[in-house]
């Protein structure tokens, strides 16, 4: 086991170290871009670019500017933006970081409930139309365009049903802080909640569904049926307990990458400011350190979340261990 | 994002009972069998139709031009002509707002945009062009993941270790990251290496870099399916009969894998257009004045409020081609996975 993890420990620092170098390459190494024109502007003259090369220490060589820019980051974390001169990168992440946990932490509750109850019932009722009615409703769920489900959601709440007693009480899109009022953090979350975790419902009531339909064909589902046990005892202690090792390793890196800023389309459009956000407009405005930032923020998370199931698959299953 | 392709349980090829004919033929028949699937197959067909048509819809039915900006022009409403911009009545009665769906197919169907452009011209038109992305990444993620898990599956070794390596970087890479940092970087500048140069606005960059991201969802199972056939007793008869490298990787392997990229085809293709609506939508997609769907939301998003139907029409568009899409590759799936049988006996 000591083995195994300290493999894995290995791997993900070769993968944190590949992602960084990736995403450095892509920003100021890819052909015919160069970060300088983009910081001084489409029109800039020549020795304007001179200037904001040397000043932002671009005109020294690619592995030197990646080692400064790394140490900046995880040594003496004072990585400063390229756009707002002065102002630190760390702390915008740690800003950021809670506006996310909380939207993907109240989705996740969402859909984990919703998803192992659309699954159930589409296992239990299988073959017969409510099966089909719940499958189709998962794949109605996975079709939709996060970021149209999130406009058409605006439109209802806050426009056109916004004056019914049904949503009068929805505030204005923003992030309320559960510290400052958790009931006014729950308000404001709700409605990025429930459209977040639309696609993940679809998608995991579906894998569950799967998972449990190819359980009913196991022995020991057989012999849990044989010694007489009831039906519904069969489905929820030997059935679902087992279909759910591929249910959870799948939460774990769809959570990771959530949290990592995979929400960033739902953070738009309901204007929360979190990761995916903070992400999204350094990339628009090209700050490459604030993008570095928060791209190594979303590797670790996902590196950490694979390192996590497979712990969880090598816990259960030894031959993994071994492999 | 990456959901659905990651949560399909791997296909096993092969297998197939030889009663009544090929395993395609059998396949074949379970499909048509299928009716809601070959309802939606139906479905985008019609939708594929109608895109295509799109300029012969803006020419001869709408008489107009969906590129350009239409802003001091008129149309007819129930026979009176009215202003595409039009006073604003509400609020301060500032500013204009773009004419509402008239329901004529002839004048404004569905309204106009910001810039009084016909948006079910537009939506016709944006059509083509995310139909077009998404079936060119979609070859491309297929075809080069074949490739790339046949060679590292088959040949093992050295190649085998860099080629995971380089998938599991690119895995691990959030693939909305990735396609979000190369778009920002690529889509506004173009690209130019060497002799190769794509203009900014290009399809092609989309769809390289739609087609890049997911091909370590495709090439990762392929590789294990191809690593299980490998120590299969019928290839390794191969090798004893001496046949050739290239028969063997044709004829036993890739004859038996193409049945799980055949499966993969449409639900890579499903999220590959939702890919490239996100991304058009955040503006690293599709460039003005071309349009796709994403772009279409993106212009509707001002006017939600006022007039939503600018925003709602290319969502909808969107949702009823990959739900289509879904479905009829569950329904390929179920026709070609053995396991299938088993569950539903037919």
């Amino acid at each position: 086991m000591l083995r195994f993890l300290g493999r894995r420990l290995v791997a993900m620092v070769f993968v944190l170290f590949s992602i960084s170098v990736l995403s450095f390459l892509i920003f100021f190494a890819t052909p015919g871009v160069d970060p300088a024109s983009r910081i001084a502007g489409r029109n800039a003259d020549q020795a304007t670019l001179r200037a904001v090369r040397k000043d932002f220490g671009l005109d020294r060589p690619l592995p030197v500017q990646y080692g400064l820019m790394m140490k900046k980051l995880f040594i003496t974390r004072d990585l400063t933006s390229f756009v707002n001169r002065g102002a630190k990168v760390i702390p915008q992440v740690t800003e950021a970081a809670p506006v996310t946990l909380s939207l993907v932490l109240g989705a996740a509750v969402i859909w984990v409930v919703f998803s192992i109850g659309m699954g159930l019932v589409a296992a239990v009722f299988r073959g017969t139309p409510v099966d089909a009615a719940v499958m189709i409703v998962g794949l109605i769920g996975i079709s939709m365009p996060v970021f149209w489900l999130g406009e058409v959601v605006n439109l209802l709440t806050q426009s056109r049903f916004h004056d019914t007693f049904l949503f009068s009480w929805v505030p204005p899109l923003g992030y309320t802080p559960f510290t400052q009022s958790p009931f006014g953090w729950f308000k404001s979350l709700i409605f990025p909640w429930l459209t977040l975790s639309v696609l993940y419902i679809g998608i995991y009531a579906r894998v569950l569904r799967s998972a449990l339909v190819d359980a009913q064909e196991e022995d020991y589902v057989r012999t849990a049926r044989a010694k007489g046990l009831t039906e519904r005892r069969v489905m929820l202690r030997h059935a679902l307990r087992t279909s759910l090792v591929a249910f959870v390793s799948l939460f774990g890196l769809d959570f990771g990458a959530l949290v990592g800023g995979g929400a960033l389309l739902t953070e738009v459009v309901f204007g929360l400011h979190g990761v995916g956000k903070l992400t999204f407009d350094s990339l628009q405005n090209l700050d490459l350190p604030v993008i570095l930032a928060t791209v190594m923020y979303a590797a670790f998370f996902i590196v950490l979340a694979n390192a996590l199931v497979d712990l969880v698959y090598a816990l259960l299953d030894p031959r993994v261990r071994h492999a | 994002m990456g959901g659905t392709i990651a949560g399909e349980a791997p296909v096993r090829a092969g297998d197939l009972a030889a009663i009544g004919g090929s395993p395609w033929a059998i396949a074949r028949r379970r499909l048509l069998r299928n009716r809601i699937a070959m309802t939606m197959l139906g479905v985008l067909v019609v939708i594929v139709v109608l895109c295509l048509a799109a300029p012969f819809y803006a020419k001869h039915v709408a008489h107009s031009d969906p590129f350009h900006s239409n802003l001091d022009g008129k149309t007819i409403v129930k026979g009176k002509s009215v202003s595409v911009m039009q006073e604003s009545s509400t609020g301060l009665g500032l500013g204009v707002t773009p004419i509402g769906p008239t329901w004529d197919l002839h004048h404004y169907f569905l309204g106009a945009d910001d810039q009084g452009r016909d948006v079910a011209a537009r939506l016709l038109y944006g059509g083509r062009n995310s139909l077009l992305i998404g079936v060119a990444a979609a070859l491309l993620t297929c075809i080069v993941a074949t490739v790339v898990g046949l060679v590292a599956g088959f040949f093992g070794g050295v190649v085998d270790g860099v080629l995971s390596r380089l998938l599991d970087v690119v895995w691990a890479f959030p693939v909305y990251l990735l396609a979000i940092s190369l778009s920002t970087v690529l889509i506004a500048r173009g690209f130019s290496w060497g002799p190769f140069h794509l203009e900014s606005g290009s399809l092609l960059l989309p769809i390289a870099i739609i087609g890049v991201v997911y091909i370590p969802y495709v090439a990762r199972p392929i590789r294990g399916e191809v690593l299980s056939l490998r120590r299969k007793e019928f290839v390794e008869a191969a090798i004893g009969l001496g046949a050739s490298t290239w028969r063997l990787l044709w004829s036993d392997i890739l004859r038996n894998v193409i049945t799980t990229v055949i499966v993969f085809f449409p639900l890579v293709l499903a999220i590959d257009m939702l890919t490239e609506a996100a991304l058009s939508f955040l503006s690293i997609g599709v460039q003005p004045p071309d349009a796709s769907w994403g772009t279409i939301i993106l212009d509707g998003q001002g006017l939600l409020y006022t007039r939503p139907a600018v925003a709602l029409a290319p969502g909808l568009a969107i949702a009823i081609t990959v739900l289509s899409l879904n479905v009829l590759g569950d329904g390929i799936r179920d026709a070609l996975d053995p396991r299938a049988k088993l569950r539903r006996i037919d």
